[in-house]
């Protein structure tokens, strides 16, 4: 105890959390080696990394899901034992997953009550909730509709909502784990204004994430973590991105992809009123018309969920065409003339599917069987009716050679790669027949920075081969250093074509949320 | 606090499987013992029993025949996502087709002439009573674990119907076939050894165990060397990722279920046309079942399910002999005790996993230090 008071006289300013020398080992793997870190009370504080640098092990240990290997954790100047999460909440220490956690069919009100009822009777506990709720919005400047359906939300507010939860079980300190991963610039923008009020209000916030310009833009400090160790911790201020891009990744990096300017030349994926309905009959594609010529890359901008996944789907043969037509070269796929996905990829169409773990890959294969996915049939990788383990096998090394996928280990499980390098086979499966036309999804989500600048040369040097080449992406950051042309998808419609050099985020971000806003408004006419 | 580590091969495929079986017999020789008998004896009875003369030994091998073939119906729908509880109808329509190809053309060919035409019509019955809850799984969206359970009591009234009425020897009461002709059944074991010089007790061994051991290797092939098997194991794991890559998941789920339902119908190889050497009523008795459990217990692997199949063979067999030797041990404690392998090696299956993971998280910890220390 005495030791814990001298360590409060110290130091002038007071910390909200003191981690000293944190270890924590999986098997082999030193998750956190002598991770120090500290947040002073009232400051927004980012973490950087790449994937598997140690950040969410380290916000693990502090949220108490994992017990740390040796170290010590000071939660207010005072030593703490942080054995699980209910006891994290009672430190004062909240967090915001970067998936939410909440009940889609319950209202605001019932989700940040649910596990802290506090009376037997959910009337009262309601009752005194929406009072307590009602001081806290107040303060922070947080204001949710406590009665309204989590479902009936957008992703943004559903954000406000588990920060009020947090909030509501008293903590002073926030941990947000990549929390603009879904949100639209301007929701973005709303997300950092709340921040800043909370600081305000002495709450120390903790900023996961690997957008940079964002640490750049809220943060007051920021630490850089490189593979499991601290690596520095340095003033915003006095910082920038090229030099934390440096600091994360152990060596210079392009954030800006380099290529030369786009020279499209003939047609070679055109829609024309694509139309999708789903099973609900709300329709995911409205009336679709574009067209990828050779030697462009092509991207969609919009928010996730807005079409994109379906738009991938049908092109791909995955979903039927209902309505309207997909012409790839010189074939027209429409209502009456539908093409499985072997047949598609027979026309010369390659597909990285948007979420890997659903559709591009599957973890318990080995990474061999995932290199021959979509291609199992063909005459290269069967012998006399069985697979041809030693052609498949070849092929592997050859794509893991030739993507630098590590480790170059054919028969390890697909699950067992990291992000990135499961990312980098996928593509490098999709691109190894030179593609006429290459489908991409979310080229980079969850991988590395240095594995982006990568996976960003090899679709620019497929577009200076003459390839037609479509991104779907939710960073817009990558769609405009990526891309020719830009096309912008709201509510499955086209609502923007632009050239990426005569745009910017902004502007991007604007038709982004355009019929969405008008949505809105429309609805709420037709209420009053 | 101690963390979880992941367990070598040798532990996941081969120490769990041998404690949950230890665990199995500890828990039965409770129950013995609470009955007023030594556990010990009764361990020495079975065992013997199963595996101590050549007479037993017959009849264990007997059983792990049928086990076998169940294991590996039940193990290949697996793979494909599908549980398939309708080992039991399948294998029992089998015989239908057995029974049929054997009575039309025993008096026209010997038994080795009759043995592949009588596999392709077992295989084909018990694919085409397989065929049908996979295709209501499929397209119809029925789940194939409920129609497979309905589809095993139309095949047992279906089959009780044909006994009675059209495929009973006329002027018996019995409700069972002719018997097939003398030199178109299949050679019973003591038969083919006596023909090398060695005598052995006659038991209704014969040769279909190795039609058993083919088909494990053949489902191996199957499932790890072939495109098919590639896209049973790919709408097994991820049915997204199969329509992806160009597999129709339904047309698979069709596919995996039919080649279950065929392996099942192999059972009445080693029934109708080996041990029986006619049809009887109800010749399946509960393989169909058991082999979910060989399946769980062989981690739906041939190599594994061979195993399983010997153990509950030896089980049924010793078990036997346990209640002809004990008068307190009755049948029903007999199937009690089988029921205990079933609970500790299929359901309670992954029990001793996490604990077994921290115990190698532990022990690695511990090399890790003195290492550090060096």
């Amino acid at each position: 105890m005495t030791d814990v008071q001298q360590q409060g006289q110290q130091g002038p300013v007071s910390h909200a959390i003191r981690l000293e020398k944190i270890n924590k080992s999986f098997g082999a793997v030193h998750a956190n080696a002598d991770v120090s870190l500290d947040v002073e009370t009232g400051e927004i504080h980012a973490i950087v990394g790449e994937n598997g640098a140690g950040k969410s092990t380290l916000m693990s240990i502090l949220y108490g899901f994992y017990a740390a290997d040796s170290g010590r954790i000071f939660v207010a100047d005072s030593e703490v034992e942080i054995s699980d999460s209910k006891k994290a909440i009672k430190l004062g220490i909240g967090m915001v997953h970067q998936h939410f956690m909440l009940v889609e069919n319950f209202t605001v009100l019932e989700n940040i009550v649910l596990g802290a009822e506090g009376h037997w009777s959910l009337t009262v506990s309601l009752g005194s909730a929406r009072r307590r709720l009602q001081e806290i919005s107040d303060t922070y400047g947080l204001s949710v509709d406590l009665d309204a359906l989590i479902s009936e939300l957008p992703v943004g507010l559903q954000q406000r909502v588990e920060i009020l939860k947090a909030l509501y079980r008293g903590a002073r300190i926030l941990i947000l784990d990549e929390p603009t991963g879904v949100l639209t610039p301007q929701e973005v923008d709303q997300l950092f204004a709340i921040l800043r009020t909370l600081k305000q209000q002495g709450v120390s916030v903790l900023l996961i994430t690997h957008k940079l310009q964002e640490v750049i833009a809220i943060s007051d400090r920021v630490s850089v973590m490189r593979a499991g160790r601290m690596v520095d911790t340095l003033n915003t201020a006095s910082t920038n991105r090229e030099e934390l891009a440096e600091l994360m990744v152990g060596r210079k990096v392009l954030l800006r992809v380099d290529k030369e300017a786009a020279e499209p030349k003939q047609v070679l994926l055109c829609t024309q009123h694509l139309t999708w309905i789903d099973d609900s009959g709300v329709p995911r594609l409205d009336d679709v018309s574009f067209e990828v010529r050779a030697g462009e890359i092509v991207g969609i901008a919009g928010v996730s969920g807005n079409g994109q996944t379906e738009l991938l789907r049908v092109l791909s043969g995955m979903l039927d065409v209902q309505q309207g037509s997909v012409e790839i070269d010189d074939t027209t796929i429409d209502a009456n003339h539908q093409m499985t996905p072997k047949e598609v990829r027979h026309l010369g169409v390659g597909h990285v599917a948007e979420d890997r773990h659903r559709d591009g890959m599957v973890g318990a294969f080995e990474a061999q069987e995932t290199a021959i996915m979509g291609f199992q049939d063909e005459p290269e990788f069967n012998r006399s009716g069985l697979l041809d383990r030693a052609a498949i096998n070849q092929h592997c090394v050859d794509l893991m050679d030739e993507f630098d996928v590590r480790p170059a280990a054919p028969t390890l499980k697909s699950g067992g790669f990291s992000g990135g390098n499961q990312q980098k086979l996928v593509i490098a499966r999709e691109m190894a027949p030179k593609p006429k036309i290459l489908l991409v999804g979310q080229p980079t989500r969850g991988v590395d920075i240095g594995a982006i600048e990568f996976i960003h040369q090899q679709i620019v040097a497929l577009r200076d081969a003459g390839s037609a080449v479509l991104v779907v992406s939710v960073e817009l950051e990558e769609i405009l250093s990526l891309c020719d042309r830009i096309l912008v998808m709201s509510e499955g419609r086209i609502v923007g074509d632009v050239l990426a050099s005569e745009t910017d985020a902004r502007s991007l971000g604007l038709m982004m949320s355009i019929s969405r806003s008008g949505e809105q408004q429309k609805q709420q006419e037709a209420a009053q | 606090m101690s963390k979880r580590a992941k367990l070598p091969v040798w532990a996941d495929v081969a120490l769990i499987p041998l404690i949950n079986v230890s665990l199995a017999f500890l828990a039965a020789g409770v129950v013995v013992a609470l009955i007023g008998e030594n556990p010990l004896a009764a361990v020495e009875v079975l065992v013997r029993g199963a595996f101590g003369y050549d007479e037993g030994v017959g009849y264990t091998l007997y059983y792990t025949t049928n086990f076998i073939f169940t294991g590996l119906a039940v193990a290949v729908a697996f793979h494909a996502g599908l549980f398939n509880i309708g080992g039991e109808g399948q294998a029992y329509i089998g015989g239908l087709g057995v029974g049929l190809v054997c009575l039309a053309l025993d008096h026209l060919m010997p038994w080795w002439m009759l043995l592949p035409i009588a596999i392709g019509a077992g295989m084909l019955f018990g694919a085409a009573w397989a065929f049908i809850p996979g295709y209501l799984q499929a397209y119809r969206g029925s789940h194939v674990v409920i129609t497979t359970i309905m589809f095993n009591f139309i095949a047992s009234a279906l089959m009780v119907y044909l006994l009675v009425n059209v495929l009973i020897k006329p002027g018996q009461m019995a409700p069972e076939t002719r018997d097939i002709a003398e030199g178109a059944s299949l050679p019973l074991m003591h038969e083919l050894f006596a023909q090398f010089g060695i005598k052995i007790t006659q038991t209704p061994l014969n040769l279909s165990i190795f039609v058993a051991l083919i088909a494990a290797f053949l489902v191996w092939v199957l499932i790890w060397r072939t495109r098919w098997g590639y896209a049973i194991r790919m709408i097994g794991h991820n049915e997204s990722a199969a329509v992806y890559s160009g597999i129709n998941p339904k047309k698979m789920v069709v596919v995996a279920m039919a080649i279950s339902g065929s392996l099942a119908g192999l059972v009445a190889i080693n029934e109708v046309m080996g041990a029986q050497g006619r049809i009887v009523l109800d010749f399946v008795a509960g393989s169909g079942f058991t082999g979910i459990a060989v399946a769980l217990m062989g981690r739906n692997h041939p190599v594994g399910i061979i195993l399983a199949s010997l153990l509950f063979g030896a089980l049924f067999q010793g078990g036997a002999e346990l209640a002809f030797e004990f008068s307190t041990i009755t049948r029903d404690l007999v199937v009690v005790i089988q029921g205990l392998v079933i609970l500790f090696c299929g359901a309670l299956a992954y029990m001793m996993r996490a604990p077994l993971e921290r115990l190698f998280g532990l022990v690695g910890a511990r090399a890790n230090k003195s290492e550090e220390a060096r």
